[in-house]
């Protein structure tokens, strides 16, 4: 039977994506203890070691506050109200009918997972609720000796790799959320790129939260060896709903000497109505290593989704001359509430971090940019610029700025650049004086402002991420 | 008034409860050219404004005819589809948007249904950019974003030819022009002109009317029309010379 809860509805909303897939769920009972970690851990089959892991970050997350510095208000989440774990239920009768309505659901989302009439140039992952569903081109990409998986599948098939990188670079006591995340995470995707391989086509992961009272705790780790290169995608979307619902990612990303990762996510998670009612909390730590000398990792996300944000993918500059760059845009509208931005810490000599950050707030939005510069004694000639630029539209959102710089390197330069402007009247009147109604020129203008970081993303995917603000913004006008 | 292309009859209008128009009356029929002068603060640029329907200037009595139609309820872009045009005296910088998107985009809309394809235009663009002696560079740079003056006016003209409208108006667009800028400008409004396009500039100079030739002349002072002349004051004020403006209205109706 269809696991349809009635207390929490499916709300009307252009949010196009709102839908909901009705399949039999495998859930396990709300709440949250020593015997959720483990029944967890026994529906993916893991090993002890596995699951001793978690255990002892449960223990360090019982032992932690959760974060309230961030500028976003919540009331208090209940972590013994949500439902850890919650998969399609599939056994040998309707097997094929779970996985066509699986098709289906993704089809649905512009994310084709027939081999067949898959993405050209793309490997998807698809993860629903908790558990990865498919994974494209797998046969194609291990001929390279490109590993891409779901982190279950890499547990169960590539322990040694998953046992020398996993929590390397987010320690599973690093903060809350990935405390959290590390007792009860469910599934999201592994990638291993070989020495000296340039992985020649995206690979991407399509997270789908389709469960009523379920949270989402995605788990991604990515390991670019010598002289790789990988250029990895990820998109969000969930249905519509009056209540929140919680998705607390980890994401690592390793890059070793001469080894590059190009990491893009466009999020639209549900945002919430008007009133502020429903929506997911997106609490995500994300974090990239460039340990060897090098090395290059960029961050480019586009936000729209979410109720909140609380969000700041970082990179850890460690071997020397490797680079690091955050290029993003966060639009929010309505009540949503954004607290994002990044964290660029310089410990190799030579290193270099760009950071450019597009806020963009519409409706009586809360949108923050907060960014750490941190340069250490022994970064000598770091350079880091920081450009972060806010954009108000309509006078009851709101635009701040927390950016901070720590430089313990007399040789090390930094800069940073800020500007908040309304969107203008006379900008708006002269595109309007030239045909363009009201909405198309506000996006004229607004993509106008973003140029810089969809520039940034895999051409297709730039694409997408203009024409997806520009429905955002057909909402936000007038 | 079979052959008004506009016609504005009693206009009276405000910014931030200043009265700025107090009873303009102004027709300008088809395929006629009109100049306006008139002192600072007279309310030359709250007239062009007022023309295109911008969102700070209230209309407090009045109305403004074009093509028969009444167009005070109507937004700026819904204006510019039925023909009207307006060459800025600030023309505003687009960040992040370039020449070649935005006048796309632009023409797409005014076009509507008769848009032309991506390279037609181009080619078109490619031609009217020629003939205003501009560089092809200027298609990627972002429109007016750290243009200069003299660039920024020579970009309201190209738009004005890609755009074709049959009523202009130019406001104050010769002001800060070198010579050879005003005379590639004049070349440009000269391109369109004809019995479907009609004109009103507006400007502080005589030496643009030597370029375009006016067939009537108003001078606004205190947001009143004070003067209207036809072909016969034009003709006197060209063989005379302006200097009779300058005694009759103060020297600040003719620079």
């Amino acid at each position: 039977m269809p696991n349809l809860e009635t207390d929490s509805k499916l709300v009307n909303d252009e949010y196009k994506y709102g839908f909901e897939t009705v399949i039999p769920q495998d859930s396990i009972p709300k709440g949250l203890n020593d015997d959720t970690i483990r029944a967890i851990s026994a529906k993916k089959n893991e090993p002890e070691w596995m699951t001793e892991w978690r255990l002892k970050a449960f223990r360090k997350w019982q032992k932690m506050k959760e974060p309230r510095w961030a500028d976003v208000t919540y009331p208090p989440i209940d972590y013994q109200d949500i439902s850890y774990y919650s998969a399609p239920k599939r056994d040998a009768a309707n097997a094929q009918e779970i996985d066509e309505e699986m098709k289906r659901t993704f089809e649905r989302l512009g994310v084709p997972l027939h081999e067949q009439n898959a993405l050209a140039g793309v490997a998807v992952d698809a993860v629903f609720d908790s558990v990865s569903v498919a994974t494209t081109q797998k046969d194609k990409l291990a001929e390279l000796g490109v590993i891409f998986c779901s982190i279950t599948e890499a547990i169960q098939n590539h322990p040694e790799l998953v046992q020398k990188y996993l929590s390397t670079v987010v320690p599973t006591g690093d903060n809350f959320f990935a405390a959290l995340n590390s007792a009860v995470f469910t599934d999201g995707s592994f990638c291993y790129i070989p020495k000296g391989v340039k992985c020649p086509i995206e690979l991407s992961t399509y997270f789908r939260i389709n469960a009523v009272d379920t949270g989402q705790f995605e788990r991604t780790l990515i390991i670019a060896e010598e002289d790789s290169y990988v250029s990895y995608i990820e998109g969000c979307t969930a249905p519509s709903r009056d209540r929140n619902q919680l998705h607390a990612a980890v994401v690592e990303l390793i890059a070793l000497e001469g080894a590059q990762i190009k990491y893009s996510t466009v999020q639209n998670w549900y945002a919430g109505d008007d009133e502020g009612r429903g929506g997911i909390y997106n609490f995500v730590t994300k974090r990239g290593h460039c340990r060897g000398k090098n090395s290059k990792i960029s961050w480019t996300q586009v936000e729209v989704g979410s109720s909140i944000t609380w969000k700041y993918p970082s990179v850890i500059l460690e071997g020397a001359n490797s680079v690091g760059e955050f290029y993003s845009v966060a639009f929010t509208n309505r009540k949503m509430q954004a607290d994002t931005g990044t964290k660029m810490i310089h410990i190799g000599p030579n290193t270099r971090s760009t950071i450019v950050s597009k806020g963009i707030s519409a409706g009586r939005s809360r949108n923050s940019y907060r960014g750490l510069v941190q340069i250490l004694p022994s970064a000598d000639n770091a350079r880091n610029h920081t450009q972060c630029d806010s954009m108000l539209i309509g006078d009851k959102c709101s635009a701040n700025t927390y950016p901070v710089i720590e430089c313990e390197n007399h040789t090390a330069i930094t800069e940073h650049e800020a500007t908040t402007s309304k969107i203008s009247e006379e900008q708006l009147f002269y595109i309007m004086s030239r045909g363009i109604n009201e909405e198309s020129a506000t996006s004229l203008v607004v993509n106008g402002f973003c140029k810089e970081v969809f520039k940034e993303l895999p051409m297709e995917f730039s694409v997408e991420a203009v024409k997806l603000l520009e429905i955002k913004l057909e909402h936000s006008v007038g | 008034m079979s052959d008004a292309e506009l016609k504005i009859v009693n206009l009276h209008a405000r910014i931030e409860d200043k009265d700025i128009l107090k009873g303009v009356n102004l027709t300008i029929n088809r395929g006629e050219t009109h100049a306006l002068m008139g002192p600072n603060g007279s309310g030359k640029s709250t007239l062009s404004n007022v023309i295109m329907g911008h969102p700070s200037y209230e209309v407090t009595d009045g109305e403004i005819w074009f093509k028969g139609q009444n167009i005070l309820e109507l937004e700026p872009d819904e204006r510019a589809k039925l023909g009207v045009f307006l060459a800025f005296q600030y023309p505003v910088a687009i960040p992040g948007v370039s020449v070649a998107k935005f006048l796309k985009s632009s023409a797409d809309a005014i076009a509507g249904e008769s848009r032309k394809s991506a390279g037609e235009f181009l080619k078109q663009l490619r031609e009217n950019m020629k003939f205003l002696e501009m560089n092809e560079t200027f298609l990627n740079r972002f429109l007016n974003d750290g243009f200069s003056g003299g660039e920024k006016k020579r970009m309201e003209i190209l738009q004005m030819l890609t755009l074709k409208p049959s009523f202009a108006v130019m406001d104050e667009t010769d002001s800060g022009l070198d010579i050879d800028a005003l005379q590639v400008v004049s070349k440009g409004v000269n391109k369109l002109a004809g019995p479907n396009f009609s004109l009103l500039v507006i400007t502080h100079y005589e030496r643009i009317l030597r370029h375009i030739k006016p067939d009537h002349l108003h001078i606004l002072i205190d947001g009143k029309i004070v003067m209207t002349g036809g072909p016969e004051l034009v003709q006197e004020l060209e063989t005379k010379g302006y200097d009779w403006l300058r005694q009759e209205f103060g020297q600040e109706v003719l620079v």
